[in-house]
C-alpha cells in the first residue's frame, strides 16, 4: 500500500511504498500503476513505477496536487485488474569479445569468471521496472555474493545488446548509450523496437527472465534463422 | 511528390522538429520531448496561422540556413534570434515575433540566438512527417520521431503537405524576459544535504556548464555536500528535477530526460520559471529561490494567463 503521498514539484505527485527493494512491494506498485493508467484520469501525462515509488505527473492546467492526491487515496488497486506477466529467455553471448568487466568482477567479487556465469546464468529474475532509456528492463535479485559497484567513470558509449550488473540487479542496454554498469555479455535480441508503437518493449514490469548463454557463432547467426 | 518544400543549405548545431512532445511513455522509458520553452512554440505558430500543436523547427544556437522553393508562404521566428531574408537581389535583417511573406527561391538565414539558447522557425503550413507515438518530437538519443529520429542535416529535403490559405501578416510586441532567480521547490531528498549544503544551494550562485543539452543542464559552483547516501534506488524523475551526484554539483532534469535516476533529488524547479531556465546558455549565473507549492501553482496560473493572452493578441 502507499505508505505516503508527497509533491515531486508543482507537476507530480511522489506515491512512496517504502524504501525496500522486493517483488511484493514492487508488485503494489506495479498495482497502482495499471489500475490507475486504466482509468486514463484526465491531466495525467505519465506514470512511472520504480522498485518501491510510483511518480504520476500531471498537467497543471488540468488539474493540481490536491486534487490529484485525493483521487489516487481512493483508488482501490484490490479490486481491480490481476497482473499478467510473461516468463522470456534471454540468449546471451559472455565470449570476451562482449564481458568487458568479467575481470573487474573477478576481483571485486573474488570469483572465477566460471563461477561468476554459473551464478548469473539460468536463473529467473524478475523485471521491477523499465526506463532510464527506452526500454531498459531493471532484473533481480542477484545473489549476494554477486553484488558490485557501478564502474567508477561511466562508459560514454556501452554498445547496445550489453547485459550488466549493478548492484542486486542485472539489465539490458536498449541501444548504445552512456552507462556505468558492469558488462559480462550481449545478446542479439531487440530488447527494444521503436517501429511497434503499441508494445515497444520485449521485457515489462512483472515479468520473468532467465539468460541462457548461446556460443559467439550462435550469437552471429543469431538473426539470420 | 510536394511543390513545396525547403532545402537544408546549412543544417545549424542542433536543429530538429518539436512539437507538444509525448505523454504517457515514461514507464517504457521514453521522455517527454516536445519544444523546449513552449510559450514561444506557441507564439510562433499562432504567427503563421498554425494550429497550436503544429510542428516548428527548433535551433540551438547556430541555426539553419535554408531555402524554400514552392508557391507564397509566410514564416516566423521566435525567441531571441539574428536572422536575415534574401530575396532575389536583397537581404533584409529579420525580426523576430513577425511574420513574412516568403516566395519560390528565397532563403531564410539564421545566424544565432542572442544570450540565450532555443529558437523557433513555424511555416504557416504543415511539414509531412513522421509521427512517432501522436508526435513528431525529435529525440536524438533514442532516434524516436521525425526524420528518422536525427538532428536535420545539410542537403537534407523537407516537404511541406499544406500550406495556409489565411496568409495574413501578424506581428506581435514580446520580450523575452531574463530572470535572475530560478524558483524551486524542496526535492524529496532535500534532507540528504548537509545545513551548509543546503545553504549553499539557496545562497550561492552557479554557472551553467557547457556540458547542457535537451537532456539536461550541468551546473558548476561550489559543491553540495551530501552527508545521508550519494545514490538512492533508482526512482522516476519528471523535467525540472535538480540531482546532485556524488560530485556536489548539480544537474537539473530538461525535456529529453532519462526517465530514471538514482541521485538524490535536492530541488524541482517551478513551472511557471521552465521557459526562462531553458533559455540560459552556458556562463550563465543561476540562483535558487525556496517557493512553497500553493505559490508554485498560483504563479504558473498567472503565467498561463499571460501566455494566454498573448496568444489572442495575435
Amino acid at each position: 500500500m502507499i505508505k505516503n503521498i508527497s509533491n515531486l514539484g508543482d507537476a507530480a505527485l511522489y506515491c512512496d511504498f517504502g524504501n525496500e527493494v522486493n517483488k511484493s512491494i514492487n508488485s503494489q506498485v506495479i498495482k497502482y500503476f495499471k489500475t490507475i493508467k486504466e482509468k486514463k484520469f484526465e491531466g495525467i501525462n505519465n506514470l512511472t513505477p520504480s522498485y518501491n515509488k510510483l511518480i504520476i505527473s500531471y498537467d497543471l492546467k488540468k488539474t493540481n496536487f490536491k486534487e490529484l492526491k485525493n483521487y489516487v487515496e481512493n483508488i482501490n488497486p484490490e479490486n481491480s485488474i490481476d497482473i499478467t506477466s510473461k516468463k522470456l529467455e534471454i540468449p546471451v553471448c559472455c565470449h570476451e569479445n562482449f564481458s568487458m568487466d568479467i575481470k573487474r568482477l573477478e576481483e571485486i567479487l573474488k570469483l572465477s569468471k566460471e563461477k561468476i556465469l554459473e551464478n548469473f546464468l539460468n536463473k529467473e529474475y524478475f523485471c521491477y521496472m523499465t526506463g532510464f532509456i527506452a526500454g531498459m528492463p531493471f532484473l533481480g535479485d542477484l545473489d549476494e555474493n554477486m553484488r558490485a559497484q557501478r564502474l567508477e567513470t561511466p562508459r560514454v558509449k556501452v554498445p547496445k545488446g550489453s547485459v550488466a550488473l549493478t548492484e542486486q540487479f542485472a539489465n539490458i542496454y536498449t541501444f548504445e548509450s552512456p552507462g556505468g554498469w558492469n558488462i559480462v555479455g550481449n545478446t542479439p535480441l531487440d530488447v527494444f523496437d521503436s517501429s511497434k508503437e503499441d508494445k515497444p518493449n520485449l521485457i515489462n514490469p512483472g515479468d520473468t527472465v532467465v539468460f541462457k548463454e548461446i556460443t559467439l557463432d550462435q550469437y552471429k547467426n543469431y538473426n539470420e534463422q | 511528390m510536394s511543390n513545396n518544400y525547403l532545402d537544408i543549405i546549412r543544417p545549424g548545431i542542433n536543429t530538429t522538429f518539436q512539437d507538444k512532445g509525448r505523454d504517457h511513455l515514461y514507464h517504457i522509458g521514453i521522455p517527454f520531448s516536445g519544444a523546449m520553452d513552449n510559450r514561444n512554440y506557441l507564439i510562433v505558430n499562432k504567427l503563421v496561422n498554425n494550429n497550436l500543436d503544429s510542428a516548428v523547427i527548433e535551433f540551438a544556437y547556430q541555426g539553419p540556413h535554408i531555402k524554400y522553393s514552392g508557391e507564397k508562404i509566410n514564416f516566423a521566428v521566435t525567441g531571441d534570434v539574428i536572422f536575415s531574408i534574401k530575396k532575389k537581389d536583397t537581404e533584409i535583417e529579420g525580426n523576430c515575433y513577425e511574420s513574412y511573406q516568403i516566395e519560390n527561391g528565397d532563403e531564410i538565414n539564421i545566424i544565432s540566438t542572442n544570450k540565450s539558447v532555443y529558437g523557433y522557425l513555424a511555416l504557416g503550413g504543415e511539414f509531412d512527417l513522421k509521427f512517432q507515438w501522436n508526435s513528431c518530437s525529435i529525440n536524438t538519443k533514442a532516434n524516436i520521431g521525425s526524420n528518422d529520429g536525427k538532428k536535420l542535416d545539410v542537403g537534407q529535403r523537407i516537404n511541406l503537405k499544406k500550406i495556409n490559405s489565411n496568409k495574413d501578416i501578424k506581428k506581435t510586441n514580446y520580450i523575452n524576459t531574463k530572470i535572475e532567480n530560478i524558483r524551486v521547490i524542496k526535492g524529496t531528498n532535500f534532507d540528504y544535504f548537509s545545513e551548509e549544503g543546503k545553504k549553499i544551494f539557496y545562497e550561492k550562485e552557479f554557472t551553467v556548464s557547457k556540458l547542457s543539452d535537451r537532456m539536461g543542464m550541468r551546473l558548476e559552483g561550489p559543491k553540495i555536500d551530501n552527508i545521508v547516501n550519494t545514490n538512492i534506488k533508482s526512482e522516476g524523475l519528471i523535467k525540472g528535477v535538480i540531482q546532485v551526484p556524488a560530485d556536489g554539483n548539480p544537474i537539473i532534469m530538461l525535456s529529453d530526460h532519462g526517465t530514471i535516476g538514482g541521485y538524490p533529488k535536492i530541488g524541482v524547479v517551478a513551472s511557471v520559471d521552465y521557459d526562462r531556465l531553458v533559455q540560459m546558455s552556458p556562463g550563465s549565473k543561476i540562483k535558487f529561490k525556496e517557493i512553497n507549492l500553493s505559490d508554485a501553482e498560483t504563479l504558473f496560473k498567472l503565467y498561463e494567463m499571460e501566455t494566454q493572452n498573448l496568444l489572442s493578441q495575435i
